[in-house]
């Protein structure tokens, strides 16, 4: 056993890089699934939208920690063990895809009816009615609530510590394993985790005041 | 891929999957009830208590709404002793998802509670209310009828989230499934198994709070 000292402090200010990291990394795979859940939710197929409608129910309605499990050990039973990171990144994103489709396709919905059929109206297809005219409005509303979501994200990467991935919690971990401080230690994590954290907090917030003023009239 | 399931060694197992989840279903009921009330009196506090007041719970809710639930746990069970309090894992792990729970629901309520327009609490004024009974009779009922739906899926994350205490060992479904895995290692059988069942848990608490939601608040009739 051995004191804390101000290396301890920077180790856990550069396993932040890792949570950013990991949060950009499943961002990105649960905005790609994210978008694909969406659509489909949105479809004229019932089928389609039933399909995606069972994704959502499978994945907000299980707890992340057990899904990160079984990409873990299923990668391994597969036969291609994946590394902690990989492993975590996919799990994160299959999750971030059930909300994020969740989110967006509210957004899709909330855009009038009329804007379609004014569009079809004009003989857009499907594709450039959703890329023209949809998304562009859908998008303004999904911001605010998207970017809400990037709180629950990353603090959710600190469940790949979980699986020994060192990011902020697994690195406070370690290091109250070598000092056996946990109240200052694991204090100093949740007080890194709010400096990522609040800043999206705010702005979510003011996104969505802003948005409120723009559609009151 | 050549690899055979065996299912046997979880099916033997099924009692400790069983106790777990009941354990699973009572802490999550324990601490959605104590959460709503310690909400109740939060938002209370945080709309029309004393500005000091105002601030220590804004700044409670801030803290715990961005930092991960798995940290706030650590804090708890291992900093507590620090202060010579001593947990055994499922106090620590219901502590601990009653203060996140809380945070979270108190904002829930808050909403609900800013929702009721003025002139109903005016009116209660003027009918000889206190302060007191006019929140506890008109603002209370209405606004938890307001918020009851995302009241309900912040409750069924608070389920979900409980799968996070089985790092301090609180013997709940997760800490189960971990110590059958580390026993037979039929990771993947077991996890399969325990997130249906959880996914059990999950639709089974919706179709409970959609009861309650007919029985405290029937439909307004038609005048």
């Amino acid at each position: 056993m051995r004191s804390l000292n101000f290396g301890d402090f920077l180790y856990l200010l550069l396993a932040v890089r890792w949570t950013i990291l990991l949060s950009m990394a499943a961002f990105a795979g649960g905005g790609l699934i994210g978008a694909g859940i969406a659509l489909l939710r949105v479809s004229s197929r019932p089928a389609v939208r039933l399909l995606a409608g069972l994704y959502i129910q499978l994945f907000q309605g299980t707890p992340l920690l057990l899904q990160l499990f079984l990409v873990f050990f299923g990668s391994d039973m597969l036969g291609v063990p994946l590394p902690a990171f990989v492993a975590a990144t996919i799990g994160l994103s299959l999750n971030a895809g059930a909300f994020l489709g969740e989110i967006w396709r509210g957004s899709i919905q909330s855009v009038p009816k009329s804007q379609r059929e004014a569009a079809e109206a004009l003989g857009l297809h499907y594709a450039t009615i959703m890329r023209r005219v949809i998304l562009p409005q859908a998008m303004r509303i999904a911001t605010a609530p998207t970017v809400g979501f990037l709180v629950n994200l990353v603090k959710a990467t600190s469940l790949a510590a979980v699986m020994g991935f060192i990011e902020l919690t697994r690195a406070g971990q370690l290091i109250n394993n070598a000092t056996f401080r946990p109240l200052p230690v694991f204090a100093t994590v949740a007080v890194l985790y709010f400096l990522l954290c609040w800043p999206l907090t705010i702005a979510s917030r003011r996104l969505e005041r802003r948005m409120a003023l723009a559609t009151k009239r | 891929m050549d690899y055979s399931f065996h299912f046997t060694d979880v099916w033997i197992a099924r009692d400790e999957l069983l106790d777990g989840a009941w354990l699973t279903i009572r802490l999550s009921a324990l601490s959605m009830v104590l959460s709503l009330i310690v909400a109740v009196f939060g938002a209370f506090a945080r709309s029309s208590g004393p500005k000091w007041l105002q601030g220590v719970v804004a700044a409670y809710v801030e803290f715990i709404r961005n930092t991960p639930f798995l940290v706030q746990v650590f804090v708890i069970f291992f900093g507590l002793p620090a202060f010579g309090i001593r947990l055994d894992a499922n106090t620590g792990a219901l502590i601990a998802m009653v203060l996140n729970g809380s945070a979270y629901t108190i904002e829930i309520v808050r909403a609900g509670i800013e929702a009721i327009s003025h002139g109903q609490v005016e009116a209660a004024y003027a009918l000889g209310l206190h302060r007191l009974q006019a929140f506890r009779k008109i603002v209370l009922p209405q606004a938890l009828r307001a918020v009851f739906a995302p009241l309900c899926s912040q409750f069924i994350l608070l389920m979900l989230n409980s799968s996070i205490v089985s790092v301090i060992s609180a013997d709940e479904l997760t800490a189960a499934a971990q110590d059958i895995q580390s026993r037979t290692f039929r990771s993947f059988e077991v996890y399969i198994v325990t997130i249906g069942i959880y996914l059990v848990l999950s639709v089974g608490f919706s179709v409970v709070f959609g009861m309650l939601n007919r029985l405290c608040f029937p439909k307004l009739e038609a005048r």
